[in-house]
């Protein structure tokens, strides 16, 4: 049964390689309200980016597609994190995701995006069909920062 | 300009100060001018310097390894100067200490990025 938000959106957006920084800008303008610490913003941006510049750099290789973006706030400062594309998908997902291993190491990619996602969340899922595309969801635990009274 | 890059013949270094953001869409327009310097003068060093760089995914790790491939093929090296706290936890989780020096310097120079 899906948990209720306590606020939610979702951007769907092409996979522009600029489109990278508004996935940043986007989901650090949805979580403001959370008043994250600066070093927990900054994993969730990066994470993002991560996730973002798989699709762009691998799922549409060749071509540009639609990347959707779910970002959802749950109770006990917990953010949820969709982001899902119907590219090329992922033939090996364990393979993916270990960490160094890249199909794109002449374009100067590191192999880190999904190691980088793993330590900057709390939870990462990646589900991936060939020919469908993949869908990586993340889940990260803010610290509570000004306990305020009655104050969810 | 996202980098300005410097050129000292005396120390044989090439010093790129490197701002904004670093991710995919923005690696290719910073490494081709550092590129360009590094073959254009064969230096012994490379110092980059992430003091204006605000944001860094692993398109920045992709960055300084092809770097540090390049320098290393040169005979040379690469230190990283000023990365945010932010940014050097990037660099940490990728090992990047590995393969070069990781310093903090108020007012860096030319030699070993480090004022003398």
């Amino acid at each position: 049964m899906k948990e209720s938000s306590l606020n939610e959106m979702t951007v769907q957006f092409p996979s522009l390689s600029e489109n990278e920084r508004f996935a940043r800008l986007a989901v650090s303008g949805f979580i403001s309200s959370l008043d994250p610490a600066l070093d927990e913003l900054s994993e969730i941006k990066t994470a993002v980016s991560e996730a973002v510049t798989n699709c762009i750099v691998h799922a549409y290789r060749d071509t540009v597609g639609i990347i959707s973006m779910q970002v959802r706030i749950l109770e006990g400062m917990r953010v949820y994190i969709r982001i899902r594309d119907k590219g090329c998908g992922i033939p090996d997902v364990a393979q993916a995701r270990t960490p160094l291993f890249t199909t794109a190491p002449d374009e100067e990619r590191a192999g880190l995006g999904f190691a980088i996602m793993e330590s900057f969340t709390d939870r990462l899922r990646v589900t991936s069909r060939e020919g469908k595309g993949t869908t990586v969801t993340m889940l990260r635990t803010l610290r509570t920062r000004k306990p305020a009274d009655g104050e969810v | 300009m996202p980098v300005s890059v410097f050129y000292d013949a005396s120390t044989r270094t090439v010093l790129a100060e490197l701002s904004g953001d670093i991710d995919h869409c923005t690696a290719r327009g910073l490494r081709t001018p550092v590129d360009e310097e590094i073959l254009k003068h064969l230096p012994l060093r490379l110092i980059l310097d992430f003091e204006k760089v605000g944001f860094m995914d692993s398109s920045g790790i992709g960055l300084i390894i092809g770097r540090y491939k390049l320098m290393n093929d040169l005979g040379g090296s690469i230190i990283a100067v000023n990365p945010s706290p932010e940014v050097r936890k990037v660099m940490d989780l990728a090992g990047v200490g590995r393969l070069c020096s990781i310093i903090y310097q108020k007012h860096r120079s030319f030699v070993g990025g480090i004022k003398l």
